[in-house]
């Protein structure tokens, strides 16, 4: 194993050596971005953002090439990264991985060819594959609603949770979530279940909710897409016990309800932006041109939306 | 003498049907035993609605995927479809919405498409296998593709909602109930009913079945094979819609992940309720149990929280492999 890292370690010290030269020649940036496919509302953003970067950054850098592939699982994104590498020649990568581990070998394949890699979001599970990590902070997107429902809450009271798929960063996000409740023994946290990110299971598992708990008095949704369905499923039960229901990653719907006061249930919502792919092509894309390096990692501010501020996170272009 | 041949077969299929039908029968009285000892809450009128309703979309679609089956072939596109059906419905409306002055009527308008939209599909997966003499495996995994395509184009990756006005006209549909039922259980129990009839009593019904079994004979017996096959594919075609129907005044909305695996479902309630893979013999009325068995799973799973939600796919993986075993020593 290790042989073969020092193999590749080597390859690519020869390999950067050999890329220097001819680019000395000519300062173009050809840079692929690869993002998982548009499944849901919110890499429905990514792919938005990726695509919305790619138009204003040509626009403004004639040096500059911009291409963005989308995978609709981690096998297609490693081979659209052979294809990236090989038929388009690209000298700089942004990539959102669609899962951390799988994805690790083969970024560190394109790095060791002398590409720059910034990876966004979904981390790897080997940084060294990496020149540089921009992402969202989970750790708060689980912590700003836990303690704004405290606050909120006026310390007691009964919560429910809806969890996003199985993945790491989502026992990040409940974890700090946990964290954020645990110095209040009164506020009681009923159960915690998986909704996929999705709103029809958000949806049923609100319904079973209902039906299982008497009193509930919040909501951590954890996602805008579950808060829809979540919101349904109490009109629908007509049930008057909850008085929060708290979203989240501020998708345009959920900020627009929350900037009218539409629904007295949407008070406050927690920045986690699909925009960030388009700040990590921004800077990896001027980095490069200048020919700088960026910052080894890079955290994007999760923030608490309220009525106050809502407007500057109100993107109704996008389509998350 | 006819009729008398048609009869003692029929009879035969019906016991066989009993039979098949026992093992997801079992399965599901477990289950309720297994919710109500868990659960106070399980084992009430709301709850058996609540879940009863979910079933609903799955159900309809089941029925009409049964006879696909049943005559030996396959449908993976159906989550697609629906998912396409509730956008392009939801985009119309959305359009006819200002330029009618009734809501109703653009309503009514938009039900109306869901219906063709949906017999369309299916009659272009029946002209293409059997015409176009392509598996319905290859087909149906093709327009897999292309319908969850077009969806994602046309809501640009995020999600085609439906007008706020418009949405309070369409929403009873779902949420409204007849004689405290609501009113997607009675269409799905309509819809239930008319397939039975359709499969057992018909002679439609007794085409689709010796199709299954062997579709040589059929030929030799002068059934008109690939119009028979071509109509139960508009048949489903037909059920995807009407599911749509239901689906569209819940949430009032669609996106790439609207119908996430659907087809995975309806097939399976199809298998539990006794229908053999292969073709030849089926149950409407095993795959009405078999589909409310998939979602009483689920509804114990949330009520409950003694098993790991790791393990929920694992669960329900357990209960259907088991449900499938029952039906195996029961034959």
């Amino acid at each position: 194993m290790k042989k073969l890292t020092r193999r590749l370690a080597l390859t690519a010290v020869a390999l950067a050596a050999l890329a220097t030269a001819p680019s000395f020649a000519q300062e173009k940036v050809v840079l692929g971005v690869a993002t998982p496919a548009a499944t849901h509302g919110f890499t429905g953003g990514i792919v938005f953002w990726a695509n919305q970067a790619k138009k204003d950054l040509e626009k403004a850098h004639p040096g500059l090439q911009v291409i963005v592939k989308t995978a609709s699982g981690a096998p297609e994104q490693a081979n659209q990264l052979q294809d990236l590498q090989t038929v388009n020649k690209i000298n700089a990568l942004v990539i959102f991985p669609f899962e951390s581990a799988s994805l690790t070998k083969p970024v560190a394949q394109v790095k060791s060819k002398g590409v720059y890699v910034t990876v966004v979001d979904r981390g790897l599970t080997d940084t060294s594959a990496q020149d540089a990590y921009i992402s969202g902070d989970n750790t708060a997107f689980g912590k700003i609603p836990g303690e704004y429902l405290v606050k909120a809450m006026g310390g007691k009271g009964n919560i429910v949770a809806m969890r996003g798929i199985a993945t790491t960063l989502d026992n990040e996000r409940m974890d700090a979530f946990n964290a954020a409740i645990k110095g209040s023994p009164d506020i009681k946290l009923l159960d915690a279940k998986y909704a996929n990110w999705n709103r029809d299971d958000a949806f049923k598992v609100m319904q079973d909710y209902l039906t299982r708990f008497k009193q509930i008095d919040a909501v951590w949704a954890a996602d805008d897409d579950m808060a829809v369905g979540v919101l349904k499923a109490i009109d629908q039960a007509k049930r008057t016990d909850i008085k929060i229901v708290f979203g989240g990653a501020g998708a345009k719907g959920m900020i627009k309800t929350l900037m009218d006061g539409k629904d007295p249930r949407i008070q406050a919502n927690v920045s986690y932006s699909p925009k960030f792919i388009y700040d990590a092509i921004k800077l990896t894309a001027e980095a490069r041109l200048k020919g700088e390096k960026l910052p080894a990692t890079y955290i994007i501010p999760s923030v608490l939306i309220t009525k106050e501020n809502a407007s500057q996170f109100y993107f109704p272009d996008s389509p998350f | 003498m006819p009729q008398e041949a048609t009869k003692s077969p029929r009879t035969a299929t019906h016991w066989m049907g009993r039979l098949h039908g026992m093992g997801p029968v079992i399965g599901l009285v477990l289950l309720l035993i297994a919710g109500t000892l868990l659960n106070s809450n399980f084992a009430t009128l709301d709850n058996a609605m609540n879940v009863l309703t979910r079933t609903a979309f799955i159900g309809i679609i089941a029925v009409g995927m049964c006879f696909v089956i049943v005559s030996g072939g396959i449908d993976l596109s159906v989550g697609s479809m629906a998912a396409l059906i509730a956008g392009s419905v939801i985009m119309c409306m959305n359009t006819l919405g200002p330029m009618l002055a009734l809501p109703v009527m653009v309503v009514a308008l938009g039900m109306a498409l869901a219906l063709v939209l949906g017999a369309l599909f299916g009659l272009a997966h029946g002209l293409l296998i059997t015409k176009g003499r392509i598996e319905p495996f290859i087909v149906t995994l093709g327009t897999l593709g292309i319908f969850r395509a077009y969806l994602t184009y046309f809501a640009n990756g995020g999600a085609i909602t439906l007008d706020n006005d418009l949405s309070d006209v369409y929403s009873p549909v779902y949420y409204a109930s007849l004689l405290g039922v609501p009113i997607p259980v009675w269409v799905f129990l309509v819809v239930a009913l008319l397939g039975g009839v359709i499969l057992n009593r018909t002679a439609f019904g007794r085409y689709v079945q010796a199709i299954g079994s062997n579709e040589q004979v059929a030929r030799y017996a002068a059934v008109d094979v690939d119009r028979i096959k071509i109509l139960t594919y508009v048949l489903l075609g037909v059920c995807v819609g009407i599911a749509t129907l239901l689906y569209v005044p819940r949430l009032g909305s669609a996106s790439p992940t609207t119908g996430l695996l659907w087809e995975l479902e309806a097939i399976a309630a199809v298998i539990v309720g006794g229908t053999a893979l292969k073709g030849g013999a089926g149950s409407i009325t095993g795959t009405v149990v078999g589909a409310i068995l998939l979602s009483v799973i689920s509804n114990i799973l949330n009520l409950t929280s003694i098993i790991s939600v790791y393990l929920n796919a694992a669960v329900q993986g357990f209960v259907i492999i088991s449900v499938a075993f029952m039906q195996r020593s029961k034959r």
